[in-house]
């Protein structure tokens, strides 16, 4: 499973069969600070992926004093 | 997961709601939560011409998808702050969606207006990058709505922001400033009144929105964001969310609707017009104007102590920008 991380860019491949929890759990990432999108979907952490399946993580916090 | 609403499988889970919705039900909910805020405080009347401060991110395209939604005539305020290839990319997305919608994007360009941009007034200046970048944004914003005839700035600004804005004031008891965080600031001579309709949504879902509504932003972060104190905050507040979901927006609304009045009080600037360019400042410069002679290598009048102390803290609201607070009504 192919799984585009952005800020800064960079692509990982990691093992599908499980829940996208399980996959964030990996990569240390706090569910509710990102979207997981696949085809132009949103994931919740309950949904399944699987070997060939293409992810964006994509992180929702923005630093700026606005 | 099932949607709260409908049953349909989610797309979108709220974790401090204990919910989760399908993409219909998850825009609803995100309207209702910025329509019952806009309500609640009187942020904006019906008639009011409206102007939003957008910088090409998730919560500012965000909130002027969800006021054109709402019914209200928004313009859009795009700022150039000169940073390479991410303001470049900030000001064609907002230039995209406005083409999009139909809809004005004023533009003002801080080199072309004013003559510096943010990397040359970080490096030049006394001032943190973000501090000056801050600066600059609400004095234009500011001075555009006045000239336009506007009657409301809108920004973005989410629960995440809000909710780190008040950890940072409170770290430091910066009462004047935490007297000011309002979703509503009141008009005053020489301020336009100010509002923030996404003071209650997260920021996961001003993100969750624009991508359910095919809005293209930028996601990438600002290259000088590096060090910003205000992400540091955010981070800390994480990780007492996710320990227990429902923190943030409980320290947030808690304080508004419990605590902000006990401040009023401390916000007791007197103002009159900058020497220079005439908004209004409790000292002869407006602090705009102090920062920008410093980065051109001008000189103003020395400053008073007190004005150097408000300087020396960062990622706050200046008492110049913001006028006295008046924390409008009760808030909730
Ligand atoms: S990160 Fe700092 S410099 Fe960059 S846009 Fe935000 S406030 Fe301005
Ligand atoms: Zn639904
Ligand atoms: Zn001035």
């Amino acid at each position: 499973m192919k799984v585009r991380l952005r800020n800064p860019d960079r692509e990982l491949d990691l093992a599908g069969g499980r829940r996208v929890r399980e996959v964030l759990i990996e990569l240390g990432i706090d569910p509710d600070t990102v979207l997981v999108i696949r085809d132009g979907e949103l994931l919740t952490r309950e949904e399944r992926v699987s070997d060939d399946d293409r992810l964006e993580i994509r992180p929702v916090i923005s630093g700026g004093a606005a | 997961m099932k949607c709260r609403r409908c049953r349909r499988p989610a797309v979108v889970e709220v974790r401090r709601h204990n919910a989760a919705f399908c993409r219909p039900c998850f825009l609803h909910h995100v309207r209702e939560q910025v329509r019952r805020a806009i309500a609640r405080h009187d942020l904006i009347r019906p008639e009011d011409r409206v102007l939003v401060a957008v910088s090409g991110g998730k919560d500012s395209l965000a909130l002027w998808d969800l006021l054109l939604e709402l019914g209200y005539e928004a313009d859009g305020l795009y700022l150039g702050l000169g940073i390479g290839e991410y303001s470049a990319r900030s000001g064609e997305v907002a230039r995209a969606f406005a083409r999009s919608r139909g809809v004005t994007l004023v533009e003002v360009d801080l080199a072309r207006e004013y003559g510096f941009d943010v990397p040359t007034a970080g490096r030049r200046g006394s001032r943190s990058t973000c501090a000056v970048c801050g600066l600059s944004k609400r004095y234009v914003f500011n001075r555009a709505a006045l000239e336009g005839g506007y009657d409301v700035i809108a920004t973005g600004h989410n629960l995440d922001d809000e909710a780190a804005t008040l950890l940072g004031n409170t770290l430091r008891w910066q009462t004047e400033y935490m007297a000011r965080q309002s979703p509503l600031l009141p008009s005053e001579p020489g301020f336009v009144k100010k509002v923030k309709p996404l003071y209650r949504v997260s920021e996961l879902e001003t993100a969750a929105y624009a991508f359910l509504r095919g809005i293209d932003y930028v996601v990438e972060e600002c290259p000088l964001v590096a060090g910003n104190t205000q992400l540091r905050y955010k981070q800390a507040m994480n990780q007492l969310e996710q320990a227990s979901p429902g923190t943030k927006a409980q320290f947030l609304l808690g304080y508004l609707e419990r605590a902000a009045a006990l401040f009023a009080a401390e916000d007791r600037s007197e103002l009159r017009p900058c020497e220079r360019c005439g908004q209004p400042t409790p000292g002869r410069f407006c602090a705009f104007c102090r920062a920008r002679a410093q980065v051109l290598g001008e000189r103003l009048e020395p400053v008073t102590d007190r004005e150097l102390a408000h300087e020396s803290s960062e990622e706050v609201l200046p008492a110049e920008v913001y006028g006295p607070a008046a924390v409008g009504g009760r808030p909730s």
